[in-house]
C-alpha cells in the first residue's frame, strides 16, 4: 500500500462526491431529518420517549446511511471499467478500498457531528457522559457503517447484488442490537449472536454515554467496533479480483 | 524484439473455452491490428496481455515477464472498451488522477493532453464530451506513464473517418518514435490496411497471421475482407 495512491483515491472520490451535491445533501442531512421526525413524534406523549431511544437511533441511522451509500459505490467503477483499468495500474487493493473508507469517513464524521449537534442544542437531548463521547461513538458507527458498505461493495458484482445485503446484513443487526429487546433477554441462542455483531457493540457503547457518567465499557466497545472497520476493510481488498472472467 | 509472446493462449470461462490455444508475438515498433468481428475473443485476448483476465493457461509473456506480474502494472497503457474514465470529473482531474496512481509528474499530462489534442476540452466535464473525445481521453490516460506496450480494444469504434485518419496515424508515430508495442483490435476490416502485422481472428482461432499484403496474397484476394470469407471457407472446406 502507498499513501500517495491511497490519498489520490480519496480525493478523487471526495471531488466526485463534491460534483453530485443532491448525494452530499442527503448523506449529510439524512440522520438530521430522521431525529427530528422521531422528536415530532414524541412531542405530545409524557415520558422521555426521545431521550431514551435517540441515542439508539444515533448509532443506527448514521450507520445504515452510509452501508447504503457505499455499498453501491465502487460497483460503478466496475461498470465504468475504470477498476478494471486501476487494477491493471500500480493500485495496491488496499489503497483502493482504503481511499473510499478515508473519502466516505470524512462525510460520515461531518454528518454524525451535524446529528449530534442537533440531537443536543436543538431537540433536548441529554447524556449521562460527556457529549464529547457521544460524538466519539457516532463518529465510529457511521464509519462502521461505511466500512461494511465498502466490504459489501467489493464483494458483490452488480448494485442489484449490493442492495440486497442490506436486509441480509444489517436488519438482523437492528433487531439484535437490544433496541427492541433488551439483549440480556434475547433467548440463548440469539443472545450469542447479538453478542458478536458490531451493532450490537455500537449500540452499547452509545448506552454508556447515554446512561452513566464514566459510560462503563465504552473503552472495550469502540475498540471492538474499530476492530470490526479493520476487518471489513482488510476482506474487502481480499476479495477485490485483479482477475475476473 | 518481441514485447509480447504468446504460446498456446488458452482462456477457459464458466467451464467453456472460449480461445483455443493461440499463438502470436508483438513486436516492439509495429502496429499489430487484432481483427474479428464481434463476439470472437478478442477483448478476452487483449484481457489476457494485461493480466485482467481469469481462466488463462499457456504461456503469454510480457516486456520479458508472466502476463500479469507486479512489475508489468505501469508499464502496459490500456484502453479498455469502455472509455475507463470518470464521467462526473473534468478532462484534466482524471488523467491528474491516473497521474498520481502511476506517479507521472504533472508535465506528462499536458503532454499527454497535447498528443491526444485535448487542450481546449481540458476543463469539460467527461459526461459532456462526445462519444470520440471520451475516448481519446481514454486513449490520453494510457499514454501517462511513458507505457512500453499499448494494448487499445476497439479505439477506433463510432469514430468520424478523419479522426480515425489521424488516431491511426498517432499509433504508427509512437510506434515510431519510442519503439513502443501496440496491439489494437477492431471489427471493421477496412481498418486492416492501417496495421503493419494482422491477426484475424474467428471464433477464438486465429485464421491468420501476417502482414495485409502477405495475407491477401496467400488468399488470392484483393482485400483483406475477402481474405478473411476465404480463409473462412477454406476451413469450413476442410473440415
Amino acid at each position: 500500500m502507498r499513501p500517495r495512491i491511497t490519498l489520490a483515491v480519496a480525493t478523487r472520490v471526495l471531488r466526485q462526491l463534491a460534483r453530485d451535491p443532491r448525494t452530499l445533501v442527503m448523506l449529510i442531512l439524512l440522520p438530521v431529518a430522521i431525529l427530528a421526525l422521531l422528536h415530532w413524534m414524541f412531542v405530545d406523549l409524557p415520558g422521555f420517549g426521545f431521550t431514551s431511544l435517540a441515542p439508539a437511533l444515533l448509532a443506527l441511522i448514521p450507520f445504515i446511511v452510509m452501508f447504503l451509500v457505499t455499498s453501491v459505490t465502487t460497483l460503478r467503477e466496475r461498470t465504468s471499467g475504470t477498476l478494471e483499468r486501476l487494477l491493471a495500474m500500480p493500485m495496491g487493493r488496499g489503497d483502493f478500498l482504503l481511499g473510499y473508507a478515508l473519502a466516505f469517513g470524512a462525510v460520515a464524521v461531518i454528518q454524525s457531528l451535524l446529528a449530534v449537534w442537533v440531537s443536543v442544542m436543538w431537540l433536548g437531548l441529554d447524556v449521562a457522559a460527556s457529549v464529547v463521547w457521544l460524538a466519539v461513538v457516532a463518529i465510529a458507527d457511521a464509519i462502521l457503517g461505511t466500512a461494511l458498505g465498502l466490504f459489501v461493495s467489493a464483494f458483490a458484482r452488480t448494485e442489484f447484488q449490493a442492495v440486497q445485503f442490506m436486509p441480509v446484513l444489517v436488519i438482523p443487526q437492528i433487531l439484535l442490537c437490544g433496541l427492541f429487546v433488551g439483549r440480556a433477554q434475547l433467548p440463548d441462542v440469539l443472545r450469542q449472536v447479538s453478542d458478536v455483531l458490531p451493532l450490537s457493540f455500537a449500540v452499547d457503547a452509545m448506552k454508556a454515554v447515554a446512561e452513566h457518567a464514566h459510560a462503563p465499557g465504552l473503552g472495550g466497545d469502540l475498540a471492538v467496533v474499530i476492530g470490526y472497520i479493520a476487518a471489513a476493510l482488510l476482506l474487502g481488498a481480499l476479495t477485490l479480483r485483479r482477475r475476473s472472467e | 524484439m518481441a514485447v509480447v509472446t504468446a504460446r498456446g493462449l488458452k482462456v477457459t470461462r464458466g467451464g467453456r473455452e472460449v480461445l483455443h490455444g493461440l499463438d502470436f508475438e508483438v513486436a516492439a515498433g509495429e502496429v499489430l491490428g487484432l481483427l474479428g468481428p464481434s463476439g470472437c475473443g478478442k477483448s478476452t485476448l487483449l484481457r489476457s496481455i494485461v493480466g485482467v483476465q481469469a481462466g488463462v493457461s499457456g504461456r503469454v509473456e510480457v516486456l520479458g515477464e508472466p502476463a500479469g506480474a507486479r512489475g508489468l502494472r505501469g508499464r502496459i497503457g490500456y484502453v479498455t472498451q469502455a472509455a475507463s474514465v470518470y464521467d462526473d470529473l473534468t478532462v484534466i482531474e482524471n488523467l491528474r488522477f491516473f497521474a498520481s496512481v502511476l506517479g507521472a509528474d504533472r508535465t506528462e499530462v499536458d503532454r499527454c493532453l497535447e498528443r491526444i489534442d485535448l487542450v481546449d476540452e481540458r476543463d469539460h466535464v467527461v459526461r459532456r464530451l462526445s462519444g470520440g473525445q471520451r475516448s481519446r481521453v481514454s486513449l490520453a490516460v494510457a499514454l501517462l506513464g511513458q507505457p512500453e506496450l499499448l494494448v487499445l480494444d476497439e479505439p477506433t469504434v463510432g469514430l468520424d473517418p478523419v479522426l480515425r485518419r489521424q488516431l491511426w496515424e498517432l499509433f504508427h508515430e509512437l510506434a515510431g518514435e519510442r519503439g513502443l508495442g501496440l496491439i489494437v483490435s477492431s471489427h471493421v476490416m477496412d481498418e486492416a490496411r492501417r496495421c503493419d502485422r494482422l491477426l484475424l481472428m474467428r471464433e477464438g482461432r486465429l485464421l491468420a497471421v501476417g502482414t495485409p499484403d502477405e495475407i491477401t496474397a496467400r488468399t488470392g484476394t484483393t482485400d483483406v475482407e475477402d481474405a478473411f470469407l476465404a480463409l473462412v471457407e477454406g476451413q469450413e472446406g476442410v473440415a
